[in-house]
């Protein structure tokens, strides 16, 4: 009952921060003098409504998955990962290697070895920022932030220089196409939707299984909330960050990799644009849980999908969409300010009894 | 009309009542007990008095005048001083710099040689010497409750509550602090004494107020000869089984032996200094000591937390020196840590998935690394039933239940793996007389199972009590293994200040 009730006041919390972030947007796109009904029409009918405007939004909404998962398993450790980009971006850059230049494969062996490469890459990157914490202590926020930094250069540097394709046509600084037999497949004739779909539910499932039912989701967890009672119990805190940020990089590589199997197809320069950041903000409405993950995720996917309807019939420009981003996530992170007067309010007779008593 | 009076006060948390109409009065220049268990609402009326939060209804008289009391300032205004149990200093500030802190003087210019000129009259005028330009770190604790003391009379404090003032203190600095208490009083000050422990009430105290689930029981003249045994039974509202139930112990083989156990703090002064002594199956032996004088480490070298720098620890024949937290736990031992909330649980997760933390890897709820949380469900129902833990359900988080059911919980967790060595660091600290017998008889019921048990405490009275034998540690170094029948307070006391044969030892 009490589980139940710690969920539903999640779900309600990110309800009130979506609620709230779309009032004040309204508020603002109306003093911008833009209809904000008519927008917001446009953007939910953009989003949902038809086959292909759902899909579109599935198809957004598959590497924020990752990335989300890629924050919230290091937060459950006590790690905070801002470097979902760069572990994306390594992991695009090995998929593409492995896409590019491993030929003779059969699809059925090429997309899993891509990905594995994406997978594996993404871990070390990762892993990186584990070990510098545990061997010289370094903070992992400025490790993670400095690490995007390598990343996303290096594959600048890449695409400009000895992976550029230079039998194309324009001199894009782009890498040659993924060959056809690692293209994952689409799993819906007439839309984009591929098969990275069906990964990220398996990858949610997995990380839902894992958390909750293995000795090192458990182990991860108790590190995450109270170290010392970790290492009285014979955990090592070190090596269970690692793992953790092994994961971490993992997910966030993989978002990569199945970025460049089915849609980009080809490594070019910030090619990824906000996907690692908009992960943190999809784990924090999802309070780092699978299922508000996913959800969350989705609804990421449906504004991205929706605000380019928005634009073009509505006229507001669809960068609104990232203040609405940003203010629902500041509703969330700020969420202790209201959401248990509220949802106490709502629930009187079962009042939680977190207040400290003084004996 | 009494000096100061609080009348029908009612504080509430949420849905935990934790004053329900508490009245309580107090004439000038007495000490002023206030009696109760943990969770009786003693601090909730004190912090009510000195400001920290306003009461839901009631009054606060003093001198027959109402008090509104906005905030602490208010209440330092009005004379009111309180020195809580944690002390409120910061340590790497000077004594002066603490003691003029939140004090509104020239809001530009700071004259600390002045306010310790004034300091230092104040604190000589009650016989209190600190120096005011010492480092508040270098300072005994002691010293550091003298200059809380202090502080609160350097803001003209007239009444002056103490919050569980000896829990910190040796048996010697304790007598003290009473001298330093009679002395107060009759120079015009009223204490306010919060305290559980019936010994110190028939001390020092001229009446006191017994509170019991947030209400007052009564309030009653502490006479020379007063039955402590009728104070108890007020306070905890039946008749209590005060007595442990003891036989004489049966030592069998040798389970934990340390020799020469030298290790350092992490800021590099050794805390043990060339430690030996032995634990047999069947014994309980207690080690006391003053807070901080290496008992912690070495507890924590014995269960792997600590690397020691030189010596031998072995567990049942095998050396364990160096070896890791999992390797010794290996080797039958439960550990019941110092700080509950700290080491023992994790507070948000539920009661089923704190039961399993000590053995979460092992059958038969971890199987190839999956979890079964069904046996960890029939581990923790047997538990909870066994050790009398008060829940509502198994998905409750541990940090809803009270501190009690909480040590509850960890000591019944350690015991239900049936250890081959018990250590457990202080077992029953903040819990009140009930939990703390229930929670000592299970500790004596595993030492008749065979379980050799180390204990560490603060508190002599439980020392004294339940070890077959005593070890007390001094400066790291053990000053004395004495039998439980030849121990007696002033021998201990004596000893854990470091006074051995008349000489103080130590460097």
């Amino acid at each position: 009952m009490k589980r139940i009730c710690a969920k539903a006041s999640g779900f309600f919390t990110a309800a009130v921060s979506i609620l709230l972030a779309c009032v004040i947007t309204g508020i603002l796109m109306y003093g911008m003098g833009y209809n904000p009904l008519d927008a917001y029409y446009q953007l939910f009918f953009g989003a949902v409504v038809g086959l292909s405007a759902l899909s579109e939004s599935v198809v957004k909404m598959v590497p924020l998955v990752f990335t989300g998962l890629s924050f919230a398993i290091a937060k459950r450790s006590g790690l905070v990962n801002l470097g979902a980009t760069g572990q994306l971006y390594i992991g695009a850059l090995c998929t593409t290697v492995v896409g590019v230049y491993v030929t003779g494969l059969p699809a059925a062996l090429h997309i899993p070895l891509a990905l594995a490469a994406g997978c594996a890459g993404g871990a070390a990157y990762g892993a990186v920022v584990g070990f510098l914490k545990n061997r010289f202590q370094a903070n992992e926020l400025i490790t993670t932030i400095m690490l995007n930094e390598i990343a996303t250069e290096l594959v600048n540097c890449l695409v400009d220089g000895p992976m550029k394709d230079l039998d194309a046509l324009t001199k894009f600084p782009q890498s040659k196409a993924i060959l056809d037999s690692a293209v994952l497949p689409k799993i819906l004739t007439g839309t984009r939707l591929h098969a990275g779909f069906l990964l990220a539910l398996l990858a949610v499932a997995l990380y839902g299984v894992f958390m909750k039912r293995t000795k090192w989701g458990y182990e991860l967890r108790v590190v995450g909330m109270n170290p010392s009672a970790a290492r009285t119990a014979g955990m090592s805190v070190q090596r269970t960050q690692l793992l953790a940020m092994l994961l971490a990089g993992g997910f966030a590589g993989l978002a990569g990799s199945i970025e460049m199997l089915a849609i980009q197809k080809r490594l070019m320069q910030s090619f990824a644009g906000n996907l690692g950041f908009d992960g943190i903000a999809v784990a924090l409405l999802g309070g780092n849980q699978p299922l508000g993950i996913l959800l969350s995720a989705f609804l990421f996917g449906m504004m991205s999908n929706g605000s380019n309807k928005m634009q073009m019939l509505s006229n507001v420009p669809s960068a609104v969409i990232y203040l609405m981003q940003g203010l629902i996530i500041l509703f969330v992170v700020g969420r202790y300010l209201y959401s248990k007067k509220l949802w106490e309010g709502l629930i009187p007779q079962r009042k939680s009894r977190r207040e400290e008593v003084r004996p | 009309m009494a000096f100061l009076e609080m009348r029908h006060i009612r504080k509430t948390f949420g849905s935990t009542v934790a004053n329900d109409d508490v009245s309580l009065s107090v004439e000038r220049g007495e000490i002023h007990a206030l009696l109760g268990e943990n969770g009786a609402g003693k601090s909730t009326l004190m912090n009510i008095l000195y400001g920290m939060y306003p009461a839901d209804s009631g009054e606060i008289l003093l001198n027959g005048r109402q008090l509104h009391l906005a905030g602490t300032k208010d209440a330092i205004a009005n004379g009111i001083g309180m020195v809580h149990q944690h002390f409120m200093l910061i340590p790497e500030q000077t004594v002066i710099e603490n003691v003029i802190l939140g004090n509104r003087g020239n809001p530009f210019v700071l004259n600390l040689k002045e306010q310790a000129r004034r300091f230092t009259e104040l604190a000589a005028k009650y016989g209190m010497e600190v120096d005011p330009w010492c480092r508040v770190d270098q300072l005994s604790v002691g010293q550091q409750q003298r200059l809380e003391i202090l502080k609160a009379l350097y803001k003209n404090a007239e009444i002056l509550i103490l919050d569980e003032p000896t829990a910190v203190l040796t048996p010697q600095e304790v007598q003290g602090l009473f001298r330093m208490m009679r002395q107060l009083t009759d120079s015009g000050c009223t204490i306010l004494f919060i305290t559980h422990k019936l010994p110190e009430i028939m001390d020092v105290c001229t009446r006191c107020t017994i509170l019991r689930q947030g209400r007052t029981v009564c309030s009653m003249p502490i006479l020379p000869g007063a039955d402590q045994h009728e104070l108890a039974v007020r306070m905890v509202g039946q008749e209590v089984e005060l007595a442990l139930h003891k036989q004489a112990a049966h030592p069998g083989e040798e389970v934990l032996r340390v020799t020469g156990l030298h290790c350092a703090r992490s800021d590099g002064v050794e805390a043990v200094r060339g430690v030996d002594f032995s634990v047999r199956s069947g014994e309980i032996v207690g080690i006391c000591g003053v807070d901080g004088n290496g008992q912690s480490e070495l507890i924590r070298c014995i269960t792997g937390l600590l690397r020691p720098s030189a010596g031998e620890i072995s567990i049942c024949g095998t050396d364990c020196s160096g070896a890791g937290v999992k390797r010794i736990l290996r080797q039958g031992v439960s550990h019941i840590p110092e700080d509950r909330l700290k080491m023992a649980v994790v507070k948000e997760m539920d009661l089923c998935e704190n039961m399993i933390l000590m053995h979460y890897d092992q059958e038969p709820v971890c199987r190839h690394g999956f979890l079964s949380w069904r046996a960890a469900r029939l581990q923790g129902e047997k538990i909870c039933r066994t050790y009398q833990v008060r829940m509502s359900s198994l998905t409750q988080a541990v940090q809803e239940l009270s501190g009690g059911n909480q040590q509850k919980l960890v000591v019944g967790r350690e015991l239900a793996q049936d250890p081959k060595l018990l250590i457990a660091v202080h077992p029953s600290r903040g819990l009140d007389i009930g939990a703390t017998k229930y929670i000592q008889n299970s500790i004596i019921a595993a030492r008749d199972r065979g379980a050799a048990v180390l204990m560490v405490s603060t508190e002599l009275e439980e020392v004294m009590e339940l070890s077959d034998r005593i070890l007390v540690m001094f400066n790291g170094c053990i000053m004395a293994d004495i039998r439980q029948a030849d121990a007696t307070r002033e021998k201990l006391g004596a000893l854990m200040a470091g006074i051995k044969g008349g000489q103080t030892c130590g460097s």
